[in-house]
C-alpha cells in the first residue's frame, strides 16, 4: 500500500494552498474531499441550467498577494473584479453610496452632514493605522506566551517592540481598540446614524456579534486587511465565482504534481503510539500517511475524526470549548433581469457593489438580539450583490445571479433544529427585505437557493455553519487560536496538523492559514521554505 | 453632561438633490468657463477634488507673468470656513499658534494649528473680516476639529468652500489692474490689509496678501459673482499684461519666496499614518508663530515641553545647492556619507539664478551643524541616471526678496 | 454678621494656609485628602452637599426610615485604605461573621444560597454543581489575585516613565502568571478578555448560579453576560475583599454613611478641614498651573494643588473648562462612556418581607432576582436602546435587619440595585419613571407575594436623579463605564490616566480615575500615593 508523505482532508482554499505548498516542497501529497467537487465554502455551483452561484463566499478581498504569486494563480485562470461602489439604501427613500474616489466618497457624505463629511480622512487615518500594526501578523506564527523557546520568546520581542514603536499616545489608541465595540468606535467620529451602519457592517460579518458588542471594531480590520491588486480594503468578485479560486488552486497543485480524490469522506484519522498514520474513508478504505492535514475546523477534526483516548483532556476540554458559531444564512437567486432599485439613479455604479438595506446601528443591534433569543432576525442584516453586473459568465445573457448573505441566523432554531418549513420562512424575510426596495423583484426569481447554518453544516461541513471556523474574540485569536498551546498548527498528535480557519489568523478567503500551517510542517521537516514568499512590508 | 455635536445635516430635499455629484468626479471651480476657455494645454490635476489647471499655455511664460506682469490664479479650491460669534476671537486664540487679539479688523496673518501633541494640523491664512468675524483658509479640510474646539465658546464655524470664490492676482502691475479695474481705494492697503468693494452689487473682500512673495492681491466673492470679477480684471489687465496661470508657475514662485506647503513640505498630523511623521511647527519653519504668552492654546503645552527637553528632532531649512541641477526630492548628507534629510521642493530660480531647495533636516543638522552639507541628485538623462553630489548651503528664506512686495503705495508698473 | 459672612472670614484666612484643595467630600476625595494631611500636608475638603460621602451615604427616605443612598452593600473597601487610615481606630470593625450571604431568587426552583465570602459553600445546588462551582470559584479568586495588585497601582505608563518600584511591580505579576503554571496560565490569558455567559456555560450547570454569577459580572456596567469582556467585571469585584476575606460582602451598620463617617473622621484627626456646602464653580488655573477654586458665592481659595474627586467630565469640562484643555482631549473626556444604567429603589415596608425558601439569615444577605443567564442578557437587550425591560433584574438588601435603628419597630427597610436603567430613557423618565416601577414591582412581587401592599413609601432613583441629586453626571456609580477600554491608562482617558492632568498641580482622585468605583478608597489611595511622589521629584 502507498505511504503517501501527506493526506490533506478537505479540499477548502486553506487546504488546497497548504497542499500546495507541500507538493512543491517536493511532498507527495493526497487531498481528499468528501463532495464530487473541490472548493470547501469557496466554490461556483451549477444549481439550476445555466447559472453559477458563488453559493457560500461571494466576494474576494482577503485572498494573501503574496500566496496569489507563489501559486501562480494568475496562470491559472484567477481574474478577481473589483467592485465599483456599494450603498446602504435608507428607509426614507435615499440611499448612502460609497464612492472608490475619494472626494466623491466626501460629497456624498457630505449630502447627510459636513460634519462627517471632513471627519471620513481622520477615521480612515485612524483604522489605517490599526491595519498597518496588525497586518503583519497575518503571516506569522503566534507565539506561545508560555514558552521559553527562543523563537516564541523572540516573536513576543518583535510584537512588544512593535508596539512600542507606535508611541505613546497610539499606543494608547490601540489599547482601547481593541475591545471596543464598533459602535462605539464610530461615535467617536461621526455623528450621522447610516453613516456609521455603512462602516458598522465589517464590524459583524461573519461573526455571532452585534455592533454594540466590545471587539467588533477588531473584527472590522479583519475585514479590512484585504488588498485587491495592491489597493488594499478593496473587495471584488472572482470571475466565474468563488469557485474560480479553488479550481486555480487546485490546477495550480495538480500542475505540479498533486493528486486529488474527490467523494472521498473521511471517516477516522488513524493514530498509533501517539502518532498518524493515515486516515480511514467513511467506505473502509484506507490511505497511509506520513502527516495528516486536517482542514476541518478545529471540533470536527478533533472530536469526530481522532478518538477521545488519544487526545489529553485539557486539550479536549478546550477543543470542546471552542465557541464555532453559526450567525449566518444565505440566500442564492437567479433573476430573470436586473433588478431595479427605484432610489439609486440607473447610471450610479453602486449596483456593481455590495448593497445593503440596514441604515442604523439600533437596526443591526435588533437583528442581534433576535439570534441571541434563537431565532432568525426579522428584520436582517443583507450583505447582497448582483456579480454579474460585472461577470457575465456566470449566468445566461441578460439574466443575472444575486447573492444575498443574510446576519442573523441562529444554528438551531429556539433550541431545536431547523426545518424546512423554518427555511423558507426565513426566506420570506429576506425576500420581502429586498422587495420593499425592488418593486417586482419577486416576479425576476427563477430559482432560489436558501442556506442556513444547517446547509452549510451538511454540505460544507462547516459546524454550525459558522464561515470563520470559529468566532473571532479575543478568547480564539492569535496564540488562543483555535486552543491556547495548539496555536502552531500542531496538534497533541505527531504529524497531525490543522491548517483551516480555526487557526491563525482566522476566517475569511485568506488562505493565511494554510500557508503558515504549510510553514510550520516543512519546519518540523527540516525542508527548505525558499518556495514560500515572506508576507509583504508593510513600511 | 451632554456631548457636544453640532448638527450640519443638510435637509431631506438638499440631500436628494445633491445625489448625482458622481456624475463628476472632479468639480468645477466658480470660474471654470473662463479657465477653460483659455485652457490649451489640457493639463488639468486634481486640487482638493476640483479639476484645477497645472498649466494652461506655457508654463515657463506664465511663471514671467507672475514675475513680470500680472497673473491670475484661481484659488477656488482652497477650504474655506466662516467663524463668526463674540468668542471668535478667543476660540481662534485657544485654536492657532498666533495671538489673534492682535490681529485687528481689516488684517490678515499666516498662521498654523497643532493637534494635542503640538503637532502641526495645518497652516493658513485668518483674515479679520470685523471685531467678530474671520475667515480661515487652508489646504485640508478641519471642521471636525474646528466645531470640536468650539465647545465652550460662542461661536459658530461654517465650512463655506463651494460658495466662496477665490482669486489671486500676483505680479508687479497686479495693483495697477485693480486700480483700472475700478476698485477705488485699494492703494490704500498696505501688505496684509484687507478690505471690501462693491462687484455688481455684492462686495469682493481684496486682501493684499499672496504666494508668490511678490506685489499681490487675493480676492474672494460669492460664487455667482465670480465670472464677472473675472472679466472685470481681465478687461482692465489688457494693457498691463494679466495672464490667466496653471499650479507649476505658481509653484516655482512660491518656491523662490521660500513657502511652503502642506502635505508637500510637511505632513499634516491627521493624514501621518505613520506617526513620527508628524512635525511640530518649530520643526517647520514656522516656530515664529508661536506665542507662549498669550495663554493656552492647542498644542502648547507639548510645544513648550519640547523646547524646554530638547525634543526637536527636525527643521526645515532652505538650501542653496551648487549648480543648476534640480534637487527635487534629493536626500540631504552631512560629510557626503551621513543621511540627514531629504528636499521636499527644489527648482532653478529664475530670479535669484540661484539652484534652490527646501529641505527637511534631523537636528542638529540645519541647525548648529551646518557645513559640509552634500545632496545627493539623481538626474535622469535619456535612460541614465546621472548621480552626482552637490554641495549644499543652508540660506534664509525668502530666497528672493522683493521689495515692491512691500511698497506703500504700491508701484504703479 | 450673617453666618455666610463668617464664613466667608474663616474662609479668607483658610485662603493662605493651604497646601490643597480636595473637591468632594466623597469617600475616594476623604480618603485622599486623609492620606495627604498625614503626610505633613495642610488639606482643605470641600463638598457642595450639606453631608460628606457624596453616593455613599445614608439618608432619610421616609419618617424614621433611614437608608444607604447609592452603594447599600460594602465589598470592596481596600485594605490598604483601612491600615493607613487605622479606621478601625474610627469605628469601623468588620468580623468575618458580618460577612453576608448572596441568595439567588427562583420561582421556579427554589432559592439558592452562596455562603460565607462569596460561595465557599453552596446550598440549594446538586452536589455535582457544588464541586463544579468550587473550582471555578478557585480558579476565578486565583485569577482575580493576580490582578487584584493593580487595584492599589497607578496604571502602567506608557511614556516610559515609571519607579524601579513600579517596574519591579510589574514584574510581579509576570512572575505571578508563570507561578500559576503553563496550562493555567494559558487559561488565564484565554478568559481574560472573555464574556462570563461562556465560561459560565463551559463549567456550571444551574441556571441560578450562573444568573447570580452573571449579574454581579455586569453589574453597574453597560454590558450583558454575553457581551466580551463581561467577565471582568466579575474579577474586579473579586479583586475586592472585607476583613481579608476576598469577595465577601457585608451590610455596613447605620448604613454606608457609617463607612464616610469613619473616613471623615480620619481625615478630620489627621488634620483635614471640612467644610459642606462648598459647591465649586470653577478650578482657577494660570499659566497652565491650578491655583486654586471658585466656589458658587464667588470666594476664591488659593492652594499649590487642587485634587478632584468629582468625575472627569464635570472636572475639566465644567471646572477647568476647554479654555484651558486641548481639543484632542476635551474630545477624549467628552468620549468617556459615563452614562449609567443602574437604578435604586428604596422601600419603606412595614413588615419584613418573605421571600420563599429563604431564612432568616438569607433575609440579612443580598437577594438577587437573576434567576439566568438569559434573563439577565434579556433585560440587557432594550437597554441598548434606551428602553428598560419588563423583568427587571436587581439586587436586594434588608438593611434594617443589620442595624434596626433604620427602620421603626417592626417595619423594614428595603434597598435595592435595579440592573439596565438606561439614563436616556427614549420616553422620558418623566412617564417612564411609574412604569419601571411597576416592572419592578411586579418582579418583587413574584418573589415575596403581597410585598406591593406593604410599601409605604417608594422611592426610585434612575440614573437621571442620580445624576442631580449626587452631582455625578450619566448617574454613573463608577464616573464613566467601567469597561476593558476605559481601564487603567484609558482611564478616564489617555492624557489624565495616571491622576495627574494636562493641568499642572491639578490631579483627580475619584472613581473616574483607574481602578474604579465601589466604595474602595482606591482611587484615592492610589492619587494620594502618587501626589507624593510627584512632589517628591519637583
Amino acid at each position: 500500500m502507498k505511504t503517501w508523505d501527506a493526506i490533506v482532508i478537505g479540499g477548502g482554499h486553506n487546504g488546497l494552498v497548504n497542499a500546495c505548498y507541500l507538493q512543491r516542497a517536493g511532498l507527495d501529497v493526497l487531498v481528499v474531499e468528501k463532495n464530487d467537487w473541490v472548493g470547501g465554502a469557496a466554490v461556483s455551483r451549477s444549481l439550476t441550467p445555466g447559472f453559477l452561484y458563488s453559493n457560500c463566499s461571494y466576494v474576494c478581498s482577503l485572498f494573501r498577494p503574496e500566496i496569489m504569486r507563489d501559486l501562480e494563480l494568475p496562470r491559472f485562470g484567477l481574474q478577481v473584479i473589483a467592485y465599483e461602489g456599494g450603498a446602504v439604501f435608507t428607509r426614507d427613500g435615499d440611499y448612502l453610496a460609497n464612492y472608490r474616489d475619494h472626494d466623491a466618497h466626501r460629497r456624498e457624505f457630505a449630502r447627510f452632514s459636513k460634519r462627517d463629511a471632513e471627519a471620513y480622512d481622520r477615521y480612515a487615518r485612524d483604522v489605517t493605522r490599526q491595519c498597518r500594526f496588525i497586518q503583519p501578523l497575518l503571516m506569522r506564527t503566534a507565539p506561545d506566551p508560555t514558552s521559553l523557546k527562543p523563537r516564541d520568546v523572540g516573536e513576543l520581542m518583535y510584537l512588544a517592540k512593535k508596539f512600542h514603536d507606535l508611541g505613546p499616545s497610539q499606543m494608547a489608541e490601540t489599547l482601547r481598540f481593541w475591545t471596543m465595540s464598533i459602535s462605539e468606535f464610530l461615535d467617536e467620529y461621526f455623528e450621522t446614524d447610516v453613516i456609521k451602519a455603512n462602516f458598522s457592517i465589517s464590524g459583524i460579518i461573519g461573526t455571532a456579534l452585534g455592533p454594540m458588542s466590545p471587539g467588533t471594531a477588531y473584527v472590522l480590520l479583519h475585514h479590512y486587511m484585504g488588498e485587491v491588486d495592491g489597493s488594499v480594503g478593496a473587495w471584488g468578485y472572482a470571475r466565474g465565482g468563488m469557485g474560480a479560486i479553488t479550481k486555480a488552486l487546485s490546477e495550480s497543485f495538480q500542475a505540479s504534481g498533486g493528486t486529488i480524490r474527490i467523494g472521498a469522506e473521511v471517516d477516522k484519522v488513524l493514530v498509533k503510539d501517539g502518532r498518524t498514520t493515515g486516515i480511514v474513508l467513511a467506505n473502509g478504505e484506507e490511505i497511509r500517511g506520513k502527516l495528516v492535514i486536517s482542514n476541518a475546523d478545529v471540533k470536527r477534526t478533533f472530536l469526530k475524526l481522532v478518538e477521545e483516548k488519544e487526545l489529553p483532556d485539557v486539550f479536549l476540554r478546550r477543543v470542546k470549548n471552542f465557541k464555532i458559531r453559526g450567525s449566518s444564512g444565505k440566500v442564492n437567486i437567479a433573476l430573470d433581469s436586473l433588478p431595479e432599485f427605484p432610489a439609486l439613479p440607473k447610471d450610479a455604479p453602486s449596483i456593481r457593489g455590495d448593497l445593503h438595506f440596514t441604515d442604523s446601528v439600533e437596526r443591526m443591534e435588533r437583528a442581534y438580539d433576535d439570534w441571541k433569543a434563537g431565532r432568525w432576525s426579522a428584520d436582517p442584516f443583507l450583505d447582497m450583490m448582483i456579480p454579474t453586473t460585472l461577470d457575465p459568465t456566470m449566468t445566461p445573457p441578460g439574466k443575472h445571479f444575486m447573492s444575498c448573505f443574510v446576519q442573523y441566523c441562529p444554528p438551531k432554531v429556539e433550541g431545536r433544529d431547523w426545518t424546512d418549513a423554518d427555511r423558507d420562512a426565513f426566506a420570506e424575510t429576506v425576500i420581502s427585505q429586498i422587495a420593499d426596495y425592488s418593486p417586482g423583484f419577486r416576479d425576476r426569481i427563477i430559482h432560489m437557493e436558501v442556506r442556513t447554518p444547517r446547509e452549510l453544516e451538511a454540505e460544507v461541513g462547516l459546524t454550525e455553519g459558522n464561515i470563520f471556523q470559529g468566532e473571532l474574540t479575543f478568547d480564539q485569536l492569535l496564540f488562543n487560536r483555535p486552543v491556547p498551546g495548539y496555536a502552531q498548527y500542531r496538534s497533541p498528535i505527531g504529524g497531525l496538523y490543522i491548517c483551516g480557519s480555526s487557526t491563525h489568523p482566522g476566517g475569511g478567503v485568506m488562505g493565511a492559514p494554510g500557508r503558515n500551517a504549510a510553514a510550520e510542517i516543512l519546519r518540523d521537516l527540516s525542508k527548505p521554505t525558499r518556495h514560500m514568499s515572506p508576507a509583504h512590508d508593510v513600511i | 453632561m451632554t456631548k457636544t455635536a453640532k448638527k450640519t445635516s443638510s435637509p431631506y430635499a438638499g440631500r436628494i438633490a445633491a445625489r448625482g455629484h458622481f456624475r463628476t468626479l472632479r468639480l468645477d471651480t466658480p470660474f471654470q468657463p473662463r479657465i477653460d476657455a483659455l485652457m490649451k494645454q489640457n493639463d488639468w490635476y486634481s486640487w482638493a477634488g476640483y479639476r484645477a489647471p497645472a498649466s494652461l499655455w506655457d508654463e515657463e511664460l506664465e511663471y514671467f507673468a507672475i514675475r513680470s506682469q500680472a497673473a491670475l490664479f484661481d484659488i477656488s479650491p482652497m477650504v474655506k470656513y466662516l467663524i463668526q460669534g463674540s468668542d471668535a476671537e478667543a476660540f481662534l486664540n485657544r485654536v492657532t499658534l498666533r495671538d489673534v487679539s492682535k490681529l485687528r479688523p481689516g488684517r490678515v496673518h499666516y498662521t498654523a494649528w497643532c493637534d494635542d501633541e503640538g503637532h502641526v494640523l495645518d497652516d493658513g491664512t485668518l483674515f479679520r473680516l470685523t471685531d467678530d468675524a474671520f475667515r480661515l483658509c487652508c489646504q485640508e479640510r478641519h471642521l471636525p476639529w474646528l466645531l470640536d474646539s468650539a465647545i465652550g465658546y460662542d461661536v459658530s464655524v461654517v465650512e463655506e468652500t463651494e460658495e466662496i470664490a477665490g482669486l489671486a492676482l500676483q505680479g508687479p502691475t497686479s495693483f495697477a489692474v485693480l486700480r483700472d479695474a475700478g476698485f477705488e481705494g485699494v492703494e490704500h492697503l498696505k501688505i496684509f490689509d484687507l478690505a471690501g468693494f462693491d462687484h455688481q452689487g455684492g462686495t469682493v473682500t481684496i486682501s493684499r496678501t499672496g504666494f508668490t512673495g511678490d506685489l499681490g492681491y487675493e480676492l474672494f466673492v460669492p460664487a455667482n459673482l465670480a465670472l464677472s470679477l473675472w472679466d472685470r480684471l481681465m478687461e482692465a489687465g489688457q494693457m498691463r499684461g494679466i495672464r490667466a496661470i496653471g499650479y507649476t508657475a505658481l509653484n516655482r514662485a512660491r518656491l523662490e519666496a521660500g513657502l511652503i506647503v502642506a502635505n508637500a513640505d510637511f505632513t499634516t498630523a491627521e493624514h501621518a499614518l505613520r506617526a513620527n511623521r508628524a512635525r511640530m511647527p518649530d520643526e517647520i519653519g514656522l516656530g515664529f508663530m508661536v506665542d507662549l504668552k498669550k495663554g493656552h492654546f492647542n498644542g502648547s503645552r507639548a510645544i513648550e515641553a519640547a523646547r524646554k527637553t530638547r525634543k526637536l528632532g527636525h527643521i526645515l531649512v532652505g538650501l542653496e545647492i551648487e549648480g543648476n541641477i534640480p534637487a527635487e526630492h534629493a536626500i540631504v548628507y552631512h560629510n557626503k556619507k551621513k543621511e540627514v534629510g531629504l528636499v521636499s521642493a527644489a527648482g532653478w530660480s529664475p530670479l535669484a539664478k540661484r539652484n534652490i531647495a527646501i529641505a527637511s533636516l534631523s537636528r542638529p543638522y540645519g541647525d548648529t551643524v551646518n557645513d559640509d552639507l552634500w545632496v545627493e541628485i539623481y538626474a535622469l538623462r535619456e535612460l541614465k541616471y546621472e548621480k552626482m553630489m552637490k554641495r549644499a548651503k543652508v540660506v534664509e528664506r525668502p530666497f528672493v526678496k522683493l521689495p515692491r512686495r512691500m511698497a506703500n503705495p504700491p508701484a504703479d508698473f | 454678621m450673617t453666618s455666610s459672612d463668617a464664613q466667608q472670614q474663616v474662609a479668607s484666612r483658610w485662603t493662605a494656609r493651604h497646601d490643597v484643595i480636595v473637591i468632594g467630600g466623597g469617600h475616594n476625595g476623604l480618603v485622599c485628602a486623609a492620606l495627604l494631611a498625614k503626610s505633613g500636608r495642610k488639606v482643605l475638603v470641600l463638598e457642595a452637599a450639606s453631608e460628606f460621602g457624596g453616593g455613599a451615604r445614608t439618608e432619610e427616605l421616609a419618617p424614621g426610615f433611614r437608608v444607604s443612598s447609592v452603594a447599600h452593600l460594602l465589598n470592596r473597601l481596600h485594605p490598604d485604605v483601612v491600615k493607613e487610615l487605622d479606621l478601625e481606630k474610627h469605628g469601623l470593625k468588620f468580623a468575618p461573621a458580618d460577612a453576608v450571604p448572596s441568595v439567588s431568587l427562583s420561582a421556579k426552583d427554589g432559592p439558592l444560597t452562596l455562603t460565607g465570602a462569596y460561595g465557599e459553600g453552596l446550598v440549594g445546588a446538586s452536589s455535582a454543581e457544588a464541586a463544579a462551582w468550587k473550582d471555578l470559584r478557585a480558579q476565578l479568586f486565583r485569577y482575580a489575585g493576580i490582578l487584584k495588585p493593580f487595584l492599589s497601582r497607578r496604571p502602567p505608563d506608557l511614556r516610559g516613565k515609571m519607579s524601579i518600584t513600579e517596574t519591579l511591580a510589574l514584574g510581579q505579576t509576570v512572575l505571578a502568571l508563570k507561578k500559576l503554571g503553563k496550562e493555567d496560565m494559558r487559561d488565564f490569558l484565554r478568559v481574560i478578555l472573555m464574556n462570563v455567559a461562556d465560561l459560565l456555560d463551559e463549567q456550571l450547570t444551574d441556571n441560578r448560579l450562573k444568573g447570580l454569577l452573571a449579574f454581579d459580572a455586569v453589574l453597574g456596567s453597560h454590558l450583558g453576560p454575553r457581551s466580551p469582556t463581561s467577565l471582568l467585571g466579575l474579577y474586579y469585584r473579586f479583586a475586592g475583599e472585607i476583613g481579608g476575606a476576598p469577595g465577601s460582602q457585608l451590610v455596613p451598620k447605620g448604613g454606608m454613611g457609617s463607612v464616610v463617617a469613619a473616613i471623615a473622621d480620619a481625615a478630620s484627626k489627621a488634620g483635614v478641614v471640612l467644610r459642606t456646602d462648598a459647591p465649586i464653580i470653577k478650578i482657577l488655573v494660570e499659566n497652565g498651573r491650578a491655583t486654586g477654586v471658585v466656589l458658587e458665592n464667588g470666594e476664591e481659595i488659593a492652594a499649590t494643588t487642587v485634587v478632584s474627586a468629582a468625575d472627569p467630565s464635570t472636572t475639566f469640562l465644567d471646572l477647568v473648562g476647554p479654555r484651558e484643555l486641548d481639543t484632542g482631549f476635551v474630545r477624549k473626556i467628552s468620549n468617556i462612556r459615563n452614562h449609567g444604567d443602574a437604578a435604586k429603589l428604596h422601600l419603606a415596608l412595614d413588615r419584613l418581607p418573605e421571600f420563599a425558601g429563604v431564612d432568616a439569615v438569607g433575609l440579612k444577605g443580598r437577594l438577587v432576582i437573576a434567576p439566568s443567564t438569559d434573563h439577565v442578557e434579556r433585560a440587557f437587550n432594550p437597554s441598548k436602546y434606551g428602553e428598560f425591560s419588563a423583568e427587571p433584574v436587581l439586587e436586594i438588601t434588608l438593611p434594617s435587619l443589620a442595624d434596626p435603628s433604620l427602620a421603626p419597630d417592626g417595619a423594614c427597610v428595603l434597598s435595592a440595585v435595579v440592573q439596565y436603567a438606561p439614563y436616556r430613557l427614549r420616553e422620558g423618565w418623566e412617564s417612564g419613571k411609574p412604569k419601571f416601577l411597576k416592572a419592578i414591582m411586579g418582579a418583587l412581587e413574584k418573589h415575596s407575594p403581597g410585598i406591593g401592599k406593604t410599601v409605604r413609601h417608594a422611592e426610585l432613583l434612575t440614573p437621571a436623579d442620580i445624576e442631580a441629586r449626587y452631582r455625578m453626571p450619566g448617574g454613573h456609580w463608577h464616573h464613566g463605564e467601567l469597561q476593558a477600554d476605559q481601564m487603567l491608562m484609558s482611564r478616564p482617558a489617555f492624557g489624565a490616566e495616571g491622576y495627574s492632568t494636562p493641568i499642572d498641580g491639578l490631579y483627580l482622585c475619584g472613581a473616574g480615575s483607574h481602578p474604579g468605583g465601589g466604595v474602595s478608597g482606591a482611587p484615592g489611595l492610589n492619587a494620594a500615593r502618587r501626589i507624593i511622589a510627584m512632589e517628591r521629584q519637583s
